[in-house]
């Protein structure tokens, strides 16, 4: 346990070091900014002939968007930057365990990601300003849950794919390429009515459809904290065999 | 205190380290000698549990490897060849870190007295990436003996710094080695001499030498070289004249109309050299005593027991570099481009 803090507590903190973090969490921020704007002044405009007011998705969708983006951008360097650096030599070498290492190295970006999302919860308190009775704030509980547990899985994937890489780029880009996979992969099978388990491993139908409308069914949990132990399992598997090369 | 058996360790096809066989007392100094790639970081990566070798053992304070690896990392500190270092922190910052994965008690205390210890204490505010190379290297150190290990391995602790800065770690790691267990890898042999209480040769994996430096000093002084520089036609015919001499090992050309000669230790040849070469009428430019370069060891330490053709190849390349400067600057030269 005080090896995981040590290395998450660390991991944590570079992040507020590193501009390149900055840069990403300014334009995470950003981008959702001027997609809430647009549509909170869309419903404005509409308001007259067609009203509706805004629901909370027009902040929870985007935000499911962007962590698929913003998670490889910050999970790339965990360990393939130690490895290109040198540094993984001297973590493997420190009296600590490879799964205790790599959980200590997700946490501390898990805690990172959770912290942006949890810094736009300012756009619902803000749209419930904005709306007239106010939003319902149950759909929100759920959907900023379903966006934790989502950072959780995603940053434990990263961290794993992180682990087979010297470069971060590499990282990067094999990152986003698997998130986008477990995005869609449930897709084909739908027009197929084929494959349940292509239809299982696909985030969205974990997320769209339940936490994101206020539903909190416990299978979409365990299904965000099995990819979670997934990840951490398959990158102490990947730091170890490492060793062996 | 270090109890290696049998290691071996194959990179896919490649045999890193064959079948070593060693072990270091405590409060032992030992030094690993030997050239590129002759398996001295990787078996101080099997020893420091960074990787697990291919077969073979190996003990520290008792304790196996793999078996024991968590154990056996508690008590030994390491500096890798390339000083792992982040650059975006800082030094004191650093020492912390490592200091708590290392487990150590009043970590804060014992990184201002590491700190001390290797004279970088005004700096411990900067970042690390702004350090000079001698620096950095001291940081390195620092880590390494953070958490007060009893068996401190460092891979080539002085390579690529300044003659002064060399003088100053290798005081530094002498003094450390009065209290702990020390294994470092060089390839300078004046360094091992200079360091070592105990010497192993690696060369291609294998040990071929295991001696105190005194020992190994008499064993080297066996042999010595002569570079002659002779002008004349037909130096061939010279060169058999010469290697027909009594007490003459063998001639190598080094270069156009430059020779060398090596010869037996205990017998002054260099008049009868002299004379060989002026009767023969050639002009005798140049002759001098060239010191041994640590080529020149392995060549005599290995050549005795296996010529392969790729040290042959080697040789002549690597003793025109020594041929103006004493061979143990012209290794440092030659590790620090390497
Ligand atoms: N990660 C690796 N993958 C494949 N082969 C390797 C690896 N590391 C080392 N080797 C090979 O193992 C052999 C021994 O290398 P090692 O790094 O232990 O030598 P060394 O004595 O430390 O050399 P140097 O003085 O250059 O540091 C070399 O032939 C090298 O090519
Ligand atoms: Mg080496």
């Amino acid at each position: 346990m005080r090896n995981i803090w040590i290395i998450t507590k660390r991991e944590y903190a570079r992040y507020f070091t590193s501009p390149a973090a900055y840069l990403v969490a300014f334009l995470y921020l950003l981008v959702l900014g001027i997609i809430f704007y647009a549509n909170v002044a869309a419903s404005a405009m509409n308001a007259f002939m067609r009203p509706y007011a805004p629901g909370i998705d027009i902040i929870i969708n985007p935000i499911t968007t962007l962590l698929v983006f913003i998670t490889p951008a910050l999970t790339m360097h965990l360990l393939a930057a130690e490895q290109r650096n040198g540094t993984l030599e001297l973590l493997l070498t420190a009296p600590i365990r490879d799964w205790e290492l790599i959980i200590g190295k997700w946490l501390g970006s898990f805690l990172f990601v959770t912290t942006l999302t949890l810094i736009t919860l300012v756009y619902p308190v803000t749209l419930n300003f904005l709306v007239k009775p106010g939003i319902d704030w149950g759909p929100v509980i759920s959907g900023y849950l379903g966006l934790i547990l989502m950072g959780a899985a995603f940053t434990a994937l990263g961290t794993a794919i992180s682990a087979m890489f010297n470069n971060q780029i590499a990282a990067f880009v094999a990152s986003l390429a698997f998130f986008l996979l477990l995005w869609i992969i449930g897709f084909p099978a739908h027009g197929l009515g084929g494959s349940e388990i292509w239809q299982y491993l696909d985030f969205s139908n974990h997320f769209y459809n339940t936490l994101a409308v206020g539903i909190i069914d416990t299978r979409d949990i365990i299904y965000y904290l099995s990819v979670t132990a997934f990840g951490i399992f398959a990158g102490s598997i990947i730091v170890e065999t490492r060793r062996w090369r | 205190m270090i109890d290696v058996q049998n290691l071996t360790k194959t990179y896919g096809p490649r045999l890193a380290i064959d079948n070593l066989t060693f072990h270091a007392n405590k409060g032992e100094i030992l030094g690993f000698l030997g050239p590129n790639g002759a398996g001295k970081t990787t078996t101080m990566r099997i020893l420091t549990g960074y990787m697990p070798p291919t077969s073979g053992t190996a003990r520290i304070a008792g304790y196996d490897v793999v078996d024991d690896s968590l154990e056996v990392r508690k008590r030994v500190g390491y500096l890798p060849e390339t000083v792992p270092l982040y650059p975006d922190m800082t030094v004191i910052d650093y020492l912390i870190f490592m200091g708590k994965l290392r487990r150590t008690p009043n970590v804060e205390d014992r990184a201002w007295e590491v700190l001390e210890r290797v004279g970088m204490a005004e700096r411990a505010g900067s970042f690390i990436g702004s350090l000079s190379k001698g620096m950095r290297q001291r940081v390195g150190l620092a880590q390494a003996i953070i958490h007060k290990p009893e068996v401190l391995i460092l891979d080539e602790p002085t390579i690529g710094l300044d003659p002064t800065q060399v003088v100053e770690v290798r005081e530094l790691v002498k003094e450390i080695g009065k209290e702990h267990t020390v294994i470092l890898s060089t390839h300078i042999l004046a360094e091992a001499q200079q360091l070592c209480d105990r010497v192993l040769i690696i060369n291609q994996g294998k040990i071929v030498a295991e001696d105190t430096p005194q020992a190994l000093q008499l064993r080297l002084q066996g042999g010595r070289r002569i570079i002659v520089e002779v002008r004349g036609d037909k130096i061939d015919a010279l060169e058999k004249r010469l290697s027909g001499l009594p007490g003459v090992r063998g001639v190598g050309t080094i270069s156009q109309g430059r020779l060398e000669i090596l010869v037996e230790e205990n017998e002054e040849l260099r008049p009868l050299i002299a004379r060989t070469v002026l009767e023969n009428g050639y002009d005798l430019l140049e002759m001098r005593l060239a010191e041994m370069s640590l080529e020149d060891i392995f060549l005599q330490l290995v050549g005795e027991e296996s010529e392969t053709e790729q040290e042959q190849e080697e040789s002549p390349a690597e003793s025109e570099a020594p041929s103006n400067t004493p061979a143990d600057e012209a290794d440092e030269k030659a590790s620090e481009e390497g």
